[in-house]
Protein backbone atom coordinates (compact mmCIF):
# COMPACT_ATOMS: atom_id res chain seq x y z
CA UNK A 1 0.00 0.00 0.00
CA UNK A 2 1.18 3.54 -0.56
CA UNK A 3 2.02 5.80 1.94
CA UNK A 4 0.25 8.67 2.06
CA UNK A 5 2.32 12.12 0.88
CA UNK A 6 1.36 15.36 -0.13
CA UNK A 7 0.93 15.55 -3.83
CA UNK A 8 2.05 18.80 -5.61
CA UNK A 9 3.46 18.07 -9.15
CA UNK A 10 1.80 19.01 -12.24
CA UNK A 11 1.68 17.02 -14.81
CA UNK A 12 2.64 19.34 -17.60
CA UNK A 13 5.66 20.49 -16.01
CA UNK A 14 7.08 16.95 -14.85
CA UNK A 15 6.43 15.58 -18.66
CA UNK A 16 8.31 18.70 -19.89
CA UNK A 17 10.93 18.25 -17.62
CA UNK A 18 11.40 14.27 -19.12
CA UNK A 19 11.24 15.09 -22.26
CA UNK A 20 13.65 18.50 -22.18
CA UNK A 21 16.78 16.69 -23.41
CA UNK A 22 15.01 13.36 -24.85
CA UNK A 23 17.71 13.02 -27.61
CA UNK A 24 17.08 10.27 -29.78
CA UNK A 25 14.50 8.70 -27.31
CA UNK A 26 11.02 7.27 -28.80
CA UNK A 27 8.32 7.82 -27.19
CA UNK A 28 4.86 6.11 -26.86
CA UNK A 29 2.03 7.56 -24.75
CA UNK A 30 -1.51 5.93 -23.23
CA UNK A 31 -4.46 7.80 -24.44
CA UNK A 32 -5.73 11.34 -23.00
CA UNK A 33 -4.27 13.41 -20.88
CA UNK A 34 -0.29 11.67 -21.28
CA UNK A 35 -0.97 12.33 -24.89
CA UNK A 36 -1.83 15.83 -25.17
CA UNK A 37 1.45 16.40 -22.89
CA UNK A 38 3.74 14.92 -24.65
CA UNK A 39 2.31 17.01 -27.57
CA UNK A 40 2.53 20.02 -25.21
CA UNK A 41 6.16 20.03 -25.42
CA UNK A 42 6.39 19.23 -28.62
CA UNK A 43 5.13 17.22 -31.59
CA UNK A 44 8.19 14.97 -32.23
CA UNK A 45 8.08 12.89 -35.04
CA UNK A 46 9.88 9.82 -32.69
CA UNK A 47 6.47 10.23 -30.93
CA UNK A 48 3.84 7.94 -31.10
CA UNK A 49 0.75 8.69 -29.48
CA UNK A 50 -2.32 6.72 -28.75
CA UNK A 51 -5.74 7.38 -29.23
CA UNK A 52 -7.15 4.73 -28.34
CA UNK A 53 -6.60 1.26 -27.12
CA UNK A 54 -6.55 1.67 -23.54
CA UNK A 55 -3.88 -0.88 -21.21
CA UNK A 56 -2.06 -1.19 -24.62
CA UNK A 57 0.42 1.37 -23.81
CA UNK A 58 3.21 -0.31 -22.22
CA UNK A 59 2.85 -3.49 -24.79
CA UNK A 60 2.83 -1.07 -27.22
CA UNK A 61 6.21 -0.08 -25.77
CA UNK A 62 7.92 -3.32 -25.47
CA UNK A 63 6.88 -4.78 -28.67
CA UNK A 64 9.01 -1.61 -29.85
CA UNK A 65 11.81 -1.48 -27.25
CA UNK A 66 11.91 -5.43 -28.97
CA UNK A 67 12.16 -4.34 -32.62
CA UNK A 68 14.57 -1.52 -31.65
CA UNK A 69 17.40 -2.74 -28.76
CA UNK A 70 19.51 -0.04 -29.73
CA UNK A 71 16.82 2.82 -29.16
CA UNK A 72 15.94 3.38 -25.30
CA UNK A 73 12.45 3.73 -25.55
CA UNK A 74 9.72 5.45 -23.11
CA UNK A 75 6.39 4.60 -22.04
CA UNK A 76 4.47 7.93 -20.41
CA UNK A 77 0.88 6.66 -19.59
CA UNK A 78 -1.48 7.56 -16.65
CA UNK A 79 -2.75 5.35 -14.02
CA UNK A 80 -6.23 4.23 -15.48
CA UNK A 81 -4.55 2.86 -18.44
CA UNK A 82 -1.69 1.04 -16.79
CA UNK A 83 -4.66 -0.60 -14.61
CA UNK A 84 -6.61 -1.62 -17.90
CA UNK A 85 -3.38 -3.41 -18.89
CA UNK A 86 -1.77 -3.99 -15.58
CA UNK A 87 -0.67 -7.65 -16.56
CA UNK A 88 1.34 -6.36 -19.29
CA UNK A 89 4.04 -5.13 -16.38
CA UNK A 90 4.50 -9.37 -15.86
CA UNK A 91 4.87 -9.83 -19.77
CA UNK A 92 7.41 -6.97 -19.36
CA UNK A 93 9.67 -8.11 -16.53
CA UNK A 94 9.86 -11.88 -18.03
CA UNK A 95 10.93 -10.23 -21.33
CA UNK A 96 13.43 -7.93 -19.38
CA UNK A 97 14.07 -5.05 -21.75
CA UNK A 98 17.24 -3.56 -21.01
CA UNK A 99 15.84 -0.76 -23.06
CA UNK A 100 12.46 0.10 -21.93
CA UNK A 101 11.01 2.39 -19.47
CA UNK A 102 7.81 3.29 -18.11
CA UNK A 103 6.61 6.22 -16.23
CA UNK A 104 3.42 6.81 -14.99
CA UNK A 105 1.49 10.18 -14.81
CA UNK A 106 -0.71 8.83 -12.09
CA UNK A 107 -3.71 11.65 -10.92
CA UNK A 108 -5.21 8.93 -9.17
CA UNK A 109 -8.68 9.69 -11.79
CA UNK A 110 -9.85 8.75 -14.59
CA UNK A 111 -9.41 12.50 -15.59
CA UNK A 112 -11.50 12.02 -19.27
CA UNK A 113 -14.08 10.68 -17.86
CA UNK A 114 -15.15 13.04 -15.27
CA UNK A 115 -12.11 12.70 -12.87
CA UNK A 116 -13.54 9.46 -11.22
CA UNK A 117 -11.10 8.06 -9.02
CA UNK A 118 -8.98 5.31 -10.07
CA UNK A 119 -7.45 2.46 -7.89
CA UNK A 120 -4.24 3.98 -7.13
CA UNK A 121 -6.52 6.74 -5.20
CA UNK A 122 -7.21 3.94 -2.72
CA UNK A 123 -4.11 2.40 -1.36
CA UNK A 124 -3.35 -0.04 -4.74
CA UNK A 125 1.04 0.95 -5.27
CA UNK A 126 1.79 0.36 -8.95
CA UNK A 127 5.24 0.75 -8.54
CA UNK A 128 5.29 -2.72 -5.56
CA UNK A 129 2.88 -4.09 -8.49
CA UNK A 130 5.89 -3.65 -11.31
CA UNK A 131 8.29 -4.76 -8.35
CA UNK A 132 6.24 -7.91 -7.79
CA UNK A 133 6.17 -8.80 -11.29
CA UNK A 134 9.67 -8.62 -11.59
CA UNK A 135 10.88 -4.74 -12.36
CA UNK A 136 14.33 -4.52 -10.44
CA UNK A 137 14.08 -0.38 -10.65
CA UNK A 138 11.39 0.95 -9.54
CA UNK A 139 10.09 4.20 -7.63
CA UNK A 140 7.72 6.71 -6.53
CA UNK A 141 7.74 10.25 -7.22
CA UNK A 142 6.22 13.00 -5.12
CA UNK A 143 8.46 15.62 -4.77
CA UNK A 144 10.90 17.81 -7.76
CA UNK A 145 14.06 16.31 -6.22
CA UNK A 146 12.74 12.63 -6.13
CA UNK A 147 11.75 13.66 -10.21
CA UNK A 148 15.23 14.77 -10.79
CA UNK A 149 16.61 11.61 -9.43
CA UNK A 150 14.25 9.51 -11.58
CA UNK A 151 14.98 11.26 -14.87
CA UNK A 152 18.42 9.62 -15.45
CA UNK A 153 17.01 6.27 -14.42
CA UNK A 154 14.46 6.65 -17.04
CA UNK A 155 17.14 7.14 -19.76
CA UNK A 156 20.10 5.38 -18.58
CA UNK A 157 19.44 2.63 -15.95
CA UNK A 158 18.94 -1.19 -17.64
CA UNK A 159 15.49 -1.92 -18.03
CA UNK A 160 12.93 -2.29 -17.34
CA UNK A 161 12.39 0.55 -15.15
CA UNK A 162 8.94 1.92 -13.69
CA UNK A 163 8.42 5.27 -12.29
CA UNK A 164 5.16 6.41 -10.57
CA UNK A 165 4.99 9.99 -10.65
CA UNK A 166 2.08 11.38 -8.65
CA UNK A 167 0.85 14.69 -10.36
CA UNK A 168 -2.30 16.89 -9.04
CA UNK A 169 -5.90 16.14 -10.31
CA UNK A 170 -5.96 19.24 -12.18
CA UNK A 171 -7.24 19.28 -15.85
CA UNK A 172 -5.20 21.54 -18.36
CA UNK A 173 -5.69 22.87 -21.48
CA UNK A 174 -5.80 19.83 -24.45
CA UNK A 175 -3.25 19.92 -26.77
CA UNK A 176 -4.03 17.76 -29.55
CA UNK A 177 -1.11 16.32 -31.49
CA UNK A 178 -2.10 15.05 -35.39
CA UNK A 179 -4.76 11.53 -34.88
CA UNK A 180 -5.20 10.34 -37.93
CA UNK A 181 -3.36 6.71 -37.47
CA UNK A 182 -1.98 6.04 -40.68
CA UNK A 183 0.00 9.46 -40.69
CA UNK A 184 1.10 9.04 -37.10
CA UNK A 185 2.41 5.38 -38.17
CA UNK A 186 4.15 6.52 -41.25
CA UNK A 187 5.36 9.44 -39.99
CA UNK A 188 7.07 7.35 -36.95
CA UNK A 189 8.37 4.70 -39.41
CA UNK A 190 9.94 6.65 -41.92
CA UNK A 191 11.79 8.62 -39.00
CA UNK A 192 12.80 5.58 -37.47
CA UNK A 193 13.75 3.11 -40.47
CA UNK A 194 14.38 5.51 -43.30
CA UNK A 195 11.15 4.19 -45.10
CA UNK A 196 7.33 3.50 -44.26
CA UNK B 1 -1.68 -36.04 -19.93
CA UNK B 2 0.85 -36.65 -16.65
CA UNK B 3 4.35 -35.06 -17.55
CA UNK B 4 7.45 -34.78 -15.12
CA UNK B 5 7.86 -32.12 -12.76
CA UNK B 6 9.30 -29.13 -14.28
CA UNK B 7 9.84 -27.07 -11.05
CA UNK B 8 11.51 -28.03 -7.32
CA UNK B 9 8.50 -27.76 -5.68
CA UNK B 10 7.44 -31.02 -3.27
CA UNK B 11 3.79 -30.32 -2.42
CA UNK B 12 1.12 -32.27 -4.76
CA UNK B 13 -1.88 -30.26 -5.76
CA UNK B 14 -4.42 -32.05 -5.09
CA UNK B 15 -3.60 -33.20 -1.12
CA UNK B 16 -3.15 -29.21 -0.87
CA UNK B 17 -6.54 -28.55 -2.57
CA UNK B 18 -7.94 -31.46 -0.54
CA UNK B 19 -6.35 -30.69 2.74
CA UNK B 20 -7.79 -27.38 2.49
CA UNK B 21 -11.55 -28.03 1.71
CA UNK B 22 -11.40 -30.49 4.69
CA UNK B 23 -11.83 -27.35 6.66
CA UNK B 24 -14.11 -25.73 4.58
CA UNK B 25 -17.29 -25.38 6.28
CA UNK B 26 -20.14 -24.13 4.70
CA UNK B 27 -17.99 -21.65 2.53
CA UNK B 28 -18.41 -21.36 -1.46
CA UNK B 29 -15.75 -22.78 -3.55
CA UNK B 30 -14.84 -21.08 -6.62
CA UNK B 31 -12.74 -22.63 -8.97
CA UNK B 32 -10.48 -21.46 -12.07
CA UNK B 33 -10.54 -23.08 -15.48
CA UNK B 34 -8.42 -25.88 -15.50
CA UNK B 35 -6.76 -28.54 -12.92
CA UNK B 36 -8.49 -26.46 -10.26
CA UNK B 37 -11.84 -27.54 -11.26
CA UNK B 38 -10.66 -31.42 -11.12
CA UNK B 39 -8.54 -30.87 -7.90
CA UNK B 40 -12.06 -29.02 -6.37
CA UNK B 41 -14.37 -31.94 -7.43
CA UNK B 42 -12.33 -34.88 -6.66
CA UNK B 43 -12.65 -33.92 -3.23
CA UNK B 44 -16.15 -33.74 -2.77
CA UNK B 45 -18.60 -32.62 -5.59
CA UNK B 46 -20.24 -30.46 -3.32
CA UNK B 47 -23.61 -27.97 -4.14
CA UNK B 48 -21.76 -24.66 -3.09
CA UNK B 49 -18.74 -25.58 -5.78
CA UNK B 50 -19.13 -23.48 -8.78
CA UNK B 51 -16.47 -24.89 -11.06
CA UNK B 52 -15.65 -21.81 -13.99
CA UNK B 53 -14.41 -24.47 -17.11
CA UNK B 54 -13.90 -21.50 -19.53
CA UNK B 55 -13.51 -17.83 -18.82
CA UNK B 56 -9.66 -17.47 -18.20
CA UNK B 57 -9.09 -14.80 -15.66
CA UNK B 58 -12.51 -14.21 -14.28
CA UNK B 59 -12.79 -16.60 -11.62
CA UNK B 60 -11.11 -13.97 -8.75
CA UNK B 61 -13.69 -11.53 -9.81
CA UNK B 62 -16.82 -13.87 -9.84
CA UNK B 63 -15.97 -15.24 -6.43
CA UNK B 64 -15.56 -11.21 -5.32
CA UNK B 65 -19.41 -10.75 -6.55
CA UNK B 66 -20.33 -14.13 -4.19
CA UNK B 67 -18.74 -12.33 -1.46
CA UNK B 68 -20.49 -8.87 -2.12
CA UNK B 69 -23.92 -10.57 -1.83
CA UNK B 70 -23.33 -13.38 0.30
CA UNK B 71 -21.22 -11.18 3.31
CA UNK B 72 -22.12 -13.73 5.91
CA UNK B 73 -20.39 -16.47 4.42
CA UNK B 74 -16.66 -17.36 3.90
CA UNK B 75 -15.72 -17.28 -0.08
CA UNK B 76 -12.72 -19.24 -1.26
CA UNK B 77 -11.40 -18.95 -5.11
CA UNK B 78 -9.23 -22.17 -5.81
CA UNK B 79 -7.50 -21.36 -9.44
CA UNK B 80 -3.84 -21.41 -10.92
CA UNK B 81 -1.49 -19.33 -11.80
CA UNK B 82 -2.27 -18.72 -15.43
CA UNK B 83 -6.02 -18.14 -14.52
CA UNK B 84 -5.00 -15.16 -11.79
CA UNK B 85 -2.44 -13.89 -14.50
CA UNK B 86 -4.99 -13.43 -17.00
CA UNK B 87 -7.19 -11.52 -14.75
CA UNK B 88 -4.36 -9.90 -12.57
CA UNK B 89 -5.61 -6.81 -12.52
CA UNK B 90 -9.07 -7.90 -10.45
CA UNK B 91 -6.53 -7.77 -7.47
CA UNK B 92 -6.10 -4.28 -7.51
CA UNK B 93 -9.69 -4.30 -7.61
CA UNK B 94 -10.29 -6.06 -4.94
CA UNK B 95 -7.65 -4.55 -2.67
CA UNK B 96 -9.56 -1.74 -3.34
CA UNK B 97 -12.66 -3.11 -2.20
CA UNK B 98 -11.91 -5.07 1.06
CA UNK B 99 -14.19 -7.86 0.96
CA UNK B 100 -13.46 -9.22 4.33
CA UNK B 101 -14.64 -12.71 3.60
CA UNK B 102 -13.00 -14.03 0.68
CA UNK B 103 -9.77 -15.84 0.15
CA UNK B 104 -8.04 -16.81 -3.08
CA UNK B 105 -5.89 -19.25 -2.97
CA UNK B 106 -3.50 -19.71 -6.13
CA UNK B 107 -2.11 -23.24 -7.14
CA UNK B 108 0.90 -22.63 -8.78
CA UNK B 109 2.60 -24.97 -10.79
CA UNK B 110 4.61 -22.16 -12.54
CA UNK B 111 2.94 -23.90 -15.70
CA UNK B 112 -0.15 -24.04 -18.18
CA UNK B 113 -0.84 -27.50 -17.26
CA UNK B 114 -3.59 -27.73 -19.25
CA UNK B 115 -2.41 -26.79 -22.42
CA UNK B 116 0.84 -28.50 -22.16
CA UNK B 117 3.21 -27.14 -19.28
CA UNK B 118 4.41 -23.93 -21.21
CA UNK B 119 6.27 -22.02 -18.28
CA UNK B 120 4.09 -18.96 -17.05
CA UNK B 121 5.15 -16.08 -15.26
CA UNK B 122 5.41 -17.20 -12.03
CA UNK B 123 7.93 -19.20 -12.78
CA UNK B 124 9.98 -16.36 -14.07
CA UNK B 125 10.44 -14.17 -11.63
CA UNK B 126 6.69 -12.83 -11.59
CA UNK B 127 5.86 -12.44 -7.76
CA UNK B 128 2.04 -12.90 -7.09
CA UNK B 129 2.38 -12.73 -3.29
CA UNK B 130 4.28 -9.24 -3.78
CA UNK B 131 1.69 -8.16 -6.57
CA UNK B 132 -1.28 -8.84 -4.30
CA UNK B 133 0.42 -7.40 -1.33
CA UNK B 134 0.80 -4.02 -3.59
CA UNK B 135 -2.67 -4.27 -3.87
CA UNK B 136 -3.96 -3.67 -0.60
CA UNK B 137 -4.72 -7.39 0.38
CA UNK B 138 -4.91 -7.41 3.82
CA UNK B 139 -2.52 -10.72 4.50
CA UNK B 140 -1.04 -12.38 1.82
CA UNK B 141 1.38 -16.07 2.28
CA UNK B 142 3.63 -17.78 -0.29
CA UNK B 143 3.16 -22.00 0.80
CA UNK B 144 6.25 -23.92 0.44
CA UNK B 145 5.75 -26.65 2.83
CA UNK B 146 2.99 -28.59 4.49
CA UNK B 147 3.63 -26.90 7.98
CA UNK B 148 2.82 -23.43 6.43
CA UNK B 149 0.07 -24.64 4.99
CA UNK B 150 -1.18 -25.69 8.23
CA UNK B 151 -0.28 -22.37 9.78
CA UNK B 152 -2.28 -20.22 7.14
CA UNK B 153 -5.61 -22.61 7.31
CA UNK B 154 -7.24 -20.21 9.85
CA UNK B 155 -6.07 -17.50 8.05
CA UNK B 156 -7.81 -19.03 5.22
CA UNK B 157 -10.88 -20.24 6.55
CA UNK B 158 -11.25 -17.28 9.54
CA UNK B 159 -9.31 -14.32 9.71
CA UNK B 160 -10.52 -11.35 7.90
CA UNK B 161 -9.39 -10.91 4.37
CA UNK B 162 -8.76 -10.40 1.66
CA UNK B 163 -6.66 -12.97 1.74
CA UNK B 164 -4.61 -14.48 -1.09
CA UNK B 165 -2.10 -17.18 -1.35
CA UNK B 166 0.32 -19.05 -3.33
CA UNK B 167 0.74 -22.51 -2.95
CA UNK B 168 3.67 -23.94 -4.84
CA UNK B 169 3.17 -27.27 -5.95
CA UNK B 170 4.96 -29.80 -8.46
CA UNK B 171 3.62 -29.11 -11.98
CA UNK B 172 2.67 -33.03 -12.47
CA UNK B 173 -0.77 -33.08 -12.74
CA UNK B 174 -3.13 -35.14 -11.28
CA UNK B 175 -5.84 -37.42 -12.96
CA UNK B 176 -9.08 -35.48 -14.27
CA UNK B 177 -12.40 -36.22 -12.52
CA UNK B 178 -15.89 -35.69 -13.86
CA UNK B 179 -16.98 -32.87 -12.33
CA UNK B 180 -20.26 -31.64 -13.67
CA UNK B 181 -19.75 -29.18 -16.36
CA UNK B 182 -23.15 -28.16 -17.90
CA UNK B 183 -22.91 -24.33 -16.50
CA UNK B 184 -26.57 -23.85 -16.45
CA UNK B 185 -26.79 -26.92 -14.08
CA UNK B 186 -24.25 -26.20 -12.05
CA UNK B 187 -24.76 -22.40 -11.59
CA UNK B 188 -28.22 -23.18 -10.38
CA UNK B 189 -27.27 -25.88 -8.18
CA UNK B 190 -24.79 -22.88 -6.50
CA UNK B 191 -27.14 -20.61 -6.21
CA UNK B 192 -30.04 -22.72 -4.39
CA UNK B 193 -27.16 -24.36 -2.00
CA UNK B 194 -26.21 -20.73 -0.87
CA UNK B 195 -29.09 -18.26 -0.88
CA UNK B 196 -31.65 -21.21 0.06
CA UNK B 197 -33.70 -20.48 -2.37
CA UNK B 198 -34.87 -22.41 -5.30
CA UNK B 199 -33.29 -21.43 -8.87
CA UNK C 1 -25.89 17.85 -36.52
CA UNK C 2 -26.44 19.03 -33.07
CA UNK C 3 -26.59 16.59 -29.74
CA UNK C 4 -30.12 16.38 -28.69
CA UNK C 5 -31.15 18.40 -25.75
CA UNK C 6 -29.68 17.20 -22.43
CA UNK C 7 -32.28 16.10 -20.17
CA UNK C 8 -31.60 14.16 -16.93
CA UNK C 9 -32.18 10.55 -17.92
CA UNK C 10 -29.84 9.26 -15.42
CA UNK C 11 -31.88 10.24 -13.22
CA UNK C 12 -34.66 7.81 -14.16
CA UNK C 13 -32.62 5.04 -14.94
CA UNK C 14 -31.00 4.93 -11.59
CA UNK C 15 -35.05 4.48 -10.52
CA UNK C 16 -35.10 2.09 -13.10
CA UNK C 17 -32.13 -0.08 -11.47
CA UNK C 18 -33.48 0.62 -8.27
CA UNK C 19 -36.55 -0.83 -8.82
CA UNK C 20 -35.33 -3.72 -10.62
CA UNK C 21 -33.96 -4.27 -7.55
CA UNK C 22 -29.86 -3.73 -8.48
CA UNK C 23 -27.60 -4.27 -5.79
CA UNK C 24 -24.04 -4.00 -7.59
CA UNK C 25 -22.62 -1.51 -9.93
CA UNK C 26 -19.58 -2.62 -11.45
CA UNK C 27 -18.10 0.39 -13.89
CA UNK C 28 -14.94 1.54 -15.79
CA UNK C 29 -16.24 5.58 -15.92
CA UNK C 30 -17.38 7.11 -18.90
CA UNK C 31 -18.26 10.62 -19.45
CA UNK C 32 -21.99 9.98 -20.33
CA UNK C 33 -22.32 7.52 -17.23
CA UNK C 34 -20.85 10.52 -14.97
CA UNK C 35 -24.16 11.26 -12.92
CA UNK C 36 -25.33 7.48 -12.26
CA UNK C 37 -21.79 6.52 -10.87
CA UNK C 38 -22.23 9.62 -8.89
CA UNK C 39 -25.76 7.97 -7.58
CA UNK C 40 -24.34 4.45 -7.25
CA UNK C 41 -21.98 5.38 -5.14
CA UNK C 42 -24.66 7.66 -2.52
CA UNK C 43 -26.95 4.68 -2.50
CA UNK C 44 -26.38 2.83 0.64
CA UNK C 45 -28.02 -0.02 -0.77
CA UNK C 46 -25.95 -0.59 -3.54
CA UNK C 47 -21.96 -1.82 -3.75
CA UNK C 48 -20.52 0.43 -6.45
CA UNK C 49 -17.39 -1.48 -7.96
CA UNK C 50 -15.00 0.37 -9.89
CA UNK C 51 -13.24 -1.92 -12.11
CA UNK C 52 -9.37 -1.83 -13.77
CA UNK C 53 -11.05 -3.63 -16.55
CA UNK C 54 -14.58 -3.86 -18.34
CA UNK C 55 -13.85 -8.05 -18.48
CA UNK C 56 -13.41 -8.02 -14.56
CA UNK C 57 -17.55 -6.77 -14.75
CA UNK C 58 -19.05 -9.47 -16.67
CA UNK C 59 -17.32 -11.93 -13.51
CA UNK C 60 -18.50 -9.53 -11.11
CA UNK C 61 -22.10 -9.45 -11.73
CA UNK C 62 -22.18 -13.77 -12.96
CA UNK C 63 -20.69 -13.87 -8.83
CA UNK C 64 -23.88 -11.32 -7.78
CA UNK C 65 -26.33 -13.73 -9.41
CA UNK C 66 -24.65 -16.85 -8.16
CA UNK C 67 -24.83 -15.49 -4.34
CA UNK C 68 -28.23 -13.89 -4.77
CA UNK C 69 -28.16 -10.43 -6.16
CA UNK C 70 -28.73 -8.80 -9.24
CA UNK C 71 -26.08 -6.40 -11.15
CA UNK C 72 -25.20 -3.59 -13.85
CA UNK C 73 -22.47 -3.34 -15.60
CA UNK C 74 -21.70 0.48 -16.99
CA UNK C 75 -19.15 0.81 -19.72
CA UNK C 76 -17.93 3.06 -22.66
CA UNK C 77 -18.69 1.01 -26.11
CA UNK C 78 -14.64 0.70 -26.13
CA UNK C 79 -15.13 -1.44 -23.12
CA UNK C 80 -17.21 -3.51 -24.91
CA UNK C 81 -14.39 -5.44 -26.96
CA UNK C 82 -13.01 -5.66 -23.75
CA UNK C 83 -15.41 -8.34 -22.95
CA UNK C 84 -16.36 -10.94 -25.27
CA UNK C 85 -14.76 -13.81 -24.07
CA UNK C 86 -15.90 -13.37 -20.40
CA UNK C 87 -19.67 -13.05 -21.74
CA UNK C 88 -18.93 -17.04 -22.46
CA UNK C 89 -19.70 -17.82 -19.25
CA UNK C 90 -22.86 -15.49 -18.76
CA UNK C 91 -23.77 -16.84 -22.18
CA UNK C 92 -23.59 -20.77 -20.86
CA UNK C 93 -24.56 -20.33 -17.91
CA UNK C 94 -27.55 -18.04 -18.62
CA UNK C 95 -27.31 -15.62 -16.41
CA UNK C 96 -29.37 -12.30 -16.71
CA UNK C 97 -26.49 -9.81 -17.34
CA UNK C 98 -27.20 -5.88 -17.95
CA UNK C 99 -25.10 -4.14 -19.64
CA UNK C 100 -25.93 0.07 -20.43
CA UNK C 101 -23.25 0.47 -22.64
CA UNK C 102 -22.78 4.55 -23.95
CA UNK C 103 -21.38 4.62 -27.54
CA UNK C 104 -18.17 6.54 -28.99
CA UNK C 105 -17.43 6.68 -32.76
CA UNK C 106 -20.63 7.50 -34.02
CA UNK C 107 -22.58 10.40 -34.23
CA UNK C 108 -19.80 13.16 -34.84
CA UNK C 109 -17.01 11.60 -33.26
CA UNK C 110 -13.75 13.57 -33.58
CA UNK C 111 -11.36 10.63 -32.46
CA UNK C 112 -10.71 8.39 -35.61
CA UNK C 113 -9.35 5.89 -33.02
CA UNK C 114 -12.75 5.41 -31.50
CA UNK C 115 -14.62 5.05 -34.99
CA UNK C 116 -13.75 1.26 -35.60
CA UNK C 117 -14.75 -0.20 -32.23
CA UNK C 118 -17.87 1.75 -31.98
CA UNK C 119 -18.82 0.65 -35.58
CA UNK C 120 -18.24 -2.59 -34.40
CA UNK C 121 -20.00 -2.56 -31.42
CA UNK C 122 -23.63 -3.69 -32.15
CA UNK C 123 -22.79 -6.51 -34.09
CA UNK C 124 -19.77 -7.86 -31.76
CA UNK C 125 -22.47 -8.09 -28.52
CA UNK C 126 -24.64 -9.83 -30.93
CA UNK C 127 -22.21 -12.10 -31.96
CA UNK C 128 -21.60 -12.88 -28.86
CA UNK C 129 -25.06 -14.02 -28.59
CA UNK C 130 -26.34 -10.52 -26.30
CA UNK C 131 -29.85 -8.92 -27.16
CA UNK C 132 -29.12 -5.51 -27.91
CA UNK C 133 -31.66 -2.11 -27.28
CA UNK C 134 -30.55 0.66 -29.10
CA UNK C 135 -31.53 4.27 -28.01
CA UNK C 136 -31.10 7.70 -29.72
CA UNK C 137 -34.01 9.34 -27.79
CA UNK C 138 -32.72 10.95 -24.30
CA UNK C 139 -37.18 10.60 -23.24
CA UNK C 140 -36.98 6.60 -24.03
CA UNK C 141 -33.56 5.44 -22.12
CA UNK C 142 -35.22 5.03 -19.11
CA UNK C 143 -37.96 2.95 -20.54
CA UNK C 144 -35.35 1.03 -22.44
CA UNK C 145 -33.33 0.57 -19.36
CA UNK C 146 -36.27 -0.78 -17.94
CA UNK C 147 -37.39 -3.28 -20.76
CA UNK C 148 -33.61 -4.43 -20.83
CA UNK C 149 -33.66 -5.24 -16.98
CA UNK C 150 -36.55 -7.20 -16.97
CA UNK C 151 -35.57 -9.34 -20.05
CA UNK C 152 -31.99 -9.78 -18.19
CA UNK C 153 -33.59 -10.50 -15.07
CA UNK C 154 -37.11 -12.07 -15.46
CA UNK C 155 -35.75 -13.56 -18.47
CA UNK C 156 -32.86 -14.76 -18.00
CA UNK C 157 -30.27 -12.90 -21.08
CA UNK C 158 -27.98 -11.59 -21.32
CA UNK C 159 -29.12 -7.49 -23.05
CA UNK C 160 -27.39 -4.51 -23.60
CA UNK C 161 -28.48 -1.26 -23.80
CA UNK C 162 -25.92 1.03 -26.64
CA UNK C 163 -27.21 4.72 -25.35
CA UNK C 164 -25.91 6.65 -28.65
CA UNK C 165 -23.73 8.87 -28.91
CA UNK C 166 -26.04 11.93 -29.90
CA UNK C 167 -27.72 11.41 -26.55
CA UNK C 168 -24.70 11.46 -24.83
CA UNK C 169 -23.10 14.45 -26.17
CA UNK C 170 -19.45 15.67 -27.97
CA UNK C 171 -16.77 15.21 -25.65
CA UNK C 172 -15.96 19.28 -25.77
CA UNK C 173 -12.37 19.52 -27.86
CA UNK C 174 -12.11 22.86 -28.07
CA UNK C 175 -11.01 23.98 -24.64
Amino acid sequence: MTARRKITLDRRKVVSRILKDRGELLLVTGLGAPTWDAASVEDNPNNFYLWGGMGGAVLTGLGLALAQPKRRVLVITGDGEMLMGVGGLATVAVQKPSNLAICIVDNQRYGETGMQETHTAHGVDLAAMAAGAGFQTTSTVYTSAELNTAIPVLYNEPGPVFVDVKITAVEQPMTLPPRDGPTLKHRFRENLLGSI
Amino acid sequence: MVVKSTNKYTLQRRKVVHRILEDRGDAAVVTGIGNAVHDVASANDDPKNMYLAGIMGGAAMVAFGVALAQPKRRILVITGDGELLAGIGSLATIGVEQPKNLSIIVIDNQAYGATGNQHTHTGRGVDLVGIAAASGFKKTALITTNAELEAELQHIHNQPGPYFAVVKVMSKTSPRINAPKDGTYVSRRFRAAVTGESA
Amino acid sequence: MATKKKTDWSKDVFKVLKNADVKQVAYVPDAGHTSLIKMAIADNAIKPVSLTSEQEGVAVLSGAWLGGEAGALLMQSSGVGNVINMLGMANECRFPLLMLVTMRGEWGEFNPWQVPMGQATEAVLEAAGVIVHRVDEPSEIAETVEAAARLAFEGGRMVAVLIGQRVVGFKDWTK
